[in-house]
């Protein structure tokens, strides 16, 4: 047990590379993405639900919506508040939404979740036809 | 006053109690009030949604002269459905196209035939059929028979690319898409309010289903100028069963008991 010093050190040398992400990246956390709403989603106000549900369920949402589309052949949505959508990513959700890389990406790359929605639902902007 | 330790024990135990269920009674009231606020929301159908038993069509095909007669019906539906058009035949995608009658027809028994029959193409497409052997063999339910219309359809996002709805299918109505289709469907054609599909996906005809919940036919029928009649194969009042009733109607490859929803008047 001669060597203790150099033990020590070792120790004190692993703890500081183990721990380097966090010194490195210490007080940088990532700010929240801002998100920009096209000046047709802000007309409308209020989104199918409120604000705080969609932003936590909107998956859930589409996903009632898919299996209802699909399966039931039922296309119509009656929110609580009564006002009727027609149940379509491509033509109700994009429609408003239709600026992709300032709305849907600055989330879904914050939470590093990667949805597949587009490879088939065409993203807008629909104008340019 | 003169108190046992029992009794102050009891009076802890009930404080505790009092603490620890005072929040979670919040919680339940507060969640009442918000269920209480707003109505449950709902799906339904459209108003104007188109209803049938099971869709069934009737292609006239003495009204079939050329392959002119042929080719707006088609272009139609794979326009407004991004159908790619992929140039290795293989590969090819099609919902709707045409086949000589020996090939739609190979169990008929005549040896001879008439000679009409015999040079013009026929018309083929997914017969959405009444007993779809297609929807038997899907391992993760994303072909389906829809019980309130009779549509076999098909749910893109479920489906693994395994093909055995390919192989079941004695029609070979179905494509698989080896490729991404996006990059073969021409930008100024395409239909924004449609999706495409993506690579290792089948797909097919799908009676138009999103037209049929709006209020509209199938896109073939509107653009065939009567030489196709769409409706309801169990209201005896419908244009179809008026056609099958007037005339002599065949089906494709009847023996094999899939039941086609797509009636040929010869």
């Amino acid at each position: 047990m001669g060597n203790k010093k150099l033990v020590y050190l070792g120790i004190a040398i692993f703890l500081v590379i183990v721990t380097l992400p966090f010194w490195f990246n210490r007080g940088k956390a990532a700010p929240a993405p801002e998100l920009v709403l096209t000046a047709k989603a802000k007309e409308a106000k209020e989104c199918v639900r409120s604000k705080e549900y969609m932003a936590k369920d909107h998956m859930r949402v589409l996903d009632k919506w898919r299996h209802a589309v699909v399966r039931n052949a039922e296309r119509i949505y009656v929110n609580p508040q009564g006002k009727e959508y027609a149940m379509s990513l491509s033509n109700t959700c994009l429609d408003c939404h239709s600026n992709k890389a300032e709305f849907c990406d600055r989330c879904h790359n914050y939470a590093s979740v990667r949805p597949y929605c587009w490879d088939c639902h065409i993203d807008n902007p629909k104008e340019t036809k | 006053m003169e108190r046992s330790r029992r009794d102050i024990l009891k009076l802890f135990g009930i404080s505790a109690l009092a603490l620890s269920t005072g929040p979670v009674l919040d919680a339940f009231a507060a969640e009442e009030a918000e269920h209480g606020a707003a109505a449950e929301p709902y799906v339904k159908m459209g108003d104007k949604a188109l209803k049938a038993q099971q869709w069934a069509m009737v292609v006239d095909t003495r009204k079939f002269k050329s392959e002119e007669d042929f080719t707006p019906l088609i272009d139609a539906c794979h326009k407004i459905h991004n159908v790619p058009s992929l140039p290795i035949k293989r590969q090819e995608i099609k919902w709707i196209w045409t086949a000589p009658y020996h090939n739609a027809f190979p169990m008929s028994p005549m040896k001879f035939v008439n000679e009409k029959l015999e040079h013009t193409p026929l018309l083929v497409l997914c017969n959405h059929c009444e007993n779809p052997p297609c929807v038997r063999a899907c391992p993760t339910n994303a072909t389906f028979k829809n019980p309130d219309n009779g549509i076999v359809m098909m749910d893109f996002h479920r489906c693994i690319g395994c093909r055995f709805c390919m192989a079941a299918c004695p029609f070979g109505a179905r494509s698989f898409n080896f490729r991404d289709p996006r990059p073969f469907i021409n930008p100024a054609e395409q239909n924004k309010q449609f999706p495409t599909r993506t690579k290792g996906v089948v797909e097919k005809c799908s009676f138009c289903a999103e037209r049929l919940a709006v209020g509209q036919l199938p896109a073939c029928v509107e653009a065939s100028d009567g030489k196709l009649v769409f409706g309801d194969l169990y209201d005896p009042e419908s244009k179809v069963r008026e056609l099958i009733k007037t005339n002599y109607t065949i089906r494709r490859k009847q023996a094999l008991g899939t039941e086609p929803s797509v009636y040929y008047i010869v």
